[in-house]
């Protein structure tokens, strides 16, 4: 097997759509930028398009290195020269999503209309709305059918959401570590995170972008998200009731190491995400639904797509049964599919960490998705 | 490798039953070797269940399409007749509902294949008999405390029971070790084929 590498210096593209999108709610956003990046090369046949899908706080930067940076993008253990997603073979595509706020339109950017950041004028958007503008990118690429589209948590969302909208434009889905919709539980961690955003008093109503921004309340939102991305065993193995300098506790510094790891997140997070499109993404995620319209077996019924969906023992977030959710609905519209439940401690966090195991079950799946072209 | 002979031996009854480009669904398919013979053989449409992770990663690795999970919950979701073929190969006596799976096996499957170890094989009967211990057999090969095998039943105790339950056993082969046995089989043979219908 050829040696992993990792991709260098990329950077970030924009297109832009001038006429816009119309959203599911039937409203109008226009224009619309889509920052983007792609890895490797498009073959003749146009057959080798991955499309690659970030969770809520992720962004187009996906793999490789931005210039003077030294950071490399979220997914970059995945994707590269002889990774899962092998830019020798694979055209990697990934997008910023439609209300974000890393160079895709959002409620942070201009509104031509009023010259001001569009804030809560921003419409309310969905997961559909995010597929229908990655749609429109993969359109101006000129890929008719895309080998495959990939992604955790929100992700895994938009993949389900691209099968629900353009069944006829993939040829594979894999959803990792995501649902059909959010449960209940999943709806009250975001809202406490919605909440925590609005109680500052630095948000004023979305207004904030010509002064102090809700920092603090953005801060706790993540530190909330963070709890429930690890796992009782991860947060034990990471920290333990270890404190922080060996000093005993101080009225309420962040005396444990597990509390000074949650405020350095906090911390990092608003230097690079806007409340607002906090408020925006999380709400998608939770009105998400895909078998909104129709039931989701109904929806894969008859369509020549292979899925392969993967969750982790420890997420208790998307927990495993949500993940078997979607696999049922595989089997019952007679998909070939392939599901496999990782043993993993690493909680929801475990599809960015679980690398080696995604590789193994990915680059195969690929490999058999890629061969079984024209045979059918 | 002698339990190796005897997986052949069945792998190549079982092809046999199998209809070329056919959809095959196979509970309990380890590693996938059966599931790879049949697509590779009989250019099937081929879908396998499996309990253990590490299997599914070989599974995988070899382009089959397998589902992380386990066979008493797994037929469910199928719809009636929605494979040519169910395959229950040495998975039969590991079920904890054999009844359901059976059923439902029946359902979801145009035909069903079953596989399994003969615990009235003469080597079981003689340790049992002579030696008075519990059969450790080759194609029984577990001491009592560390054995998967939930249900033991003999190749006569399953015809009987599809007489009981007006199932249709259209074939039966039956081998020891590698050899056909076509004389005496529920004492002669180790393990039992069938293919089976409603």
């Amino acid at each position: 097997m050829d040696k992993k590498e990792n991709l260098g210096i990329v950077d970030t593209k924009f297109f832009n759509l001038p006429q816009g999108i119309t959203l599911a709610s039937g409203e109008k956003l226009e224009p619309v930028t889509i920052a983007y990046e792609t890895y490797g090369a498009l073959n003749k046949e146009k057959s080798n398009a991955v499309l690659i899908l970030h969770a809520l706080s992720g962004d187009a930067h996906a793999a490789g290195l931005h210039e003077g940076e030294d950071k490399p993008g979220w997914w970059d253990a995945m994707i590269g020269p002889a990774k899962a997603f092998d830019t020798n073979k694979y055209f990697v595509i990934c997008s910023n999503v439609l209300g974000g706020c890393r160079g895709t339109t959002g409620p942070s950017s201009i509104n031509l209309k009023t010259n001001k950041p569009y804030a809560l004028g921003f419409p309310l958007i969905s997961i559909g709305d995010m597929v229908t503008a990655q749609k429109a990118l993969i359109d101006h690429l000129s890929i008719e059918k895309l080998l495959t589209v990939v992604g955790g948590s929100m992700g895994g969302m938009q993949v389900l959401s691209w099968l629900v909208k353009y069944p006829k434009a993939v040829r594979s889905a894999i959803p990792i570590a995501t649902a059909l919709k959010h449960s209940p539980q999943q709806i009250a961690f975001d809202e406490v995170g919605r909440q925590a955003i609005m109680a500052d008093p630095n948000w004023k109503s979305g207004n904030y972008y010509d002064g102090t921004h809700p920092d603090s309340g953005l801060a706790v939102a993540r530190m909330v998200g963070h709890i429930t991305y690890m796992s009782d065993i991860s947060m034990e193995e990471k920290f333990g009731r270890q404190r922080k300098n060996g000093v005993g506790p101080f009225k309420f510094t962040a005396d444990f190491e597990v509390e000074g790891y949650l405020r350095y997140r906090g911390d990092n997070f608003v230097k690079r995400f806007d409340a607002n499109s906090y408020l925006y993404i999380t709400k998608a995620m939770d009105n998400f639904d895909a078998s909104a319209k129709r039931p989701f077996h109904e929806v894969l019924s008859g369509q020549p797509v292979k899925v392969l969906a993967i969750a982790f023992k420890s997420d208790w977030l998307y927990p495993a049964y949500q993940s078997k959710e979607i696999v049922k609905a595989c089997k019952h519209a007679g998909i070939e599919t392939s599901y496999c439940e990782v043993d993993s401690t690493y909680g929801h966090d475990a599809f960015l960490l679980e690398t080696e195991e995604e590789t193994h079950l990915i680059s195969h799946f690929l490999k058999s998705v890629s061969q079984k072209r024209g045979k059918t | 490798m002698k339990e190796k002979e005897i997986v052949k031996a069945d792998h190549k009854a079982i092809l046999d039953m199998v209809e070329p480009d056919s959809s095959v669904l196979d509970l309990g398919c380890g590693d996938g070797d059966l599931l790879d013979l049949l697509v590779r053989e009989k250019n099937v449409r081929g879908q396998g269940i499996e309990i253990d992770e590490q299997a599914i990663y070989r599974c995988v690795a070899r382009g089959l399409s397998v589902l992380h999970g386990d066979i008493d919950t797994g037929l469910s979701e199928y719809k009636d007749k929605a494979f040519d073929c169910v395959i229950l190969n040495q998975s039969l006596q590991q079920l904890r509902h054999v009844e359901t799976v059976l059923n439902d096996a029946l359902r979801v499957g145009k035909r069903v294949i079953i596989g399994f170890p003969n615990f009235a094989h003469f080597s079981a009967r003689l340790r049992l008999f002579f030696k008075g211990r519990v059969p450790v057999t080759a194609s029984l090969p577990y001491t009592w405390y560390e054995t998967p095998n939930l249900h033991f039943l003999s190749l006569s105790d399953f015809i009987d029971y599809c007489r009981e339950k007006n199932i249709k056993i259209k074939r039966s082969v039956y081998f020891d070790r590698d050899k056909r046995v076509r004389f005496l089989p529920n004492l002669l043979a180790n393990i039992g084929i069938f293919l089976i219908s409603r």
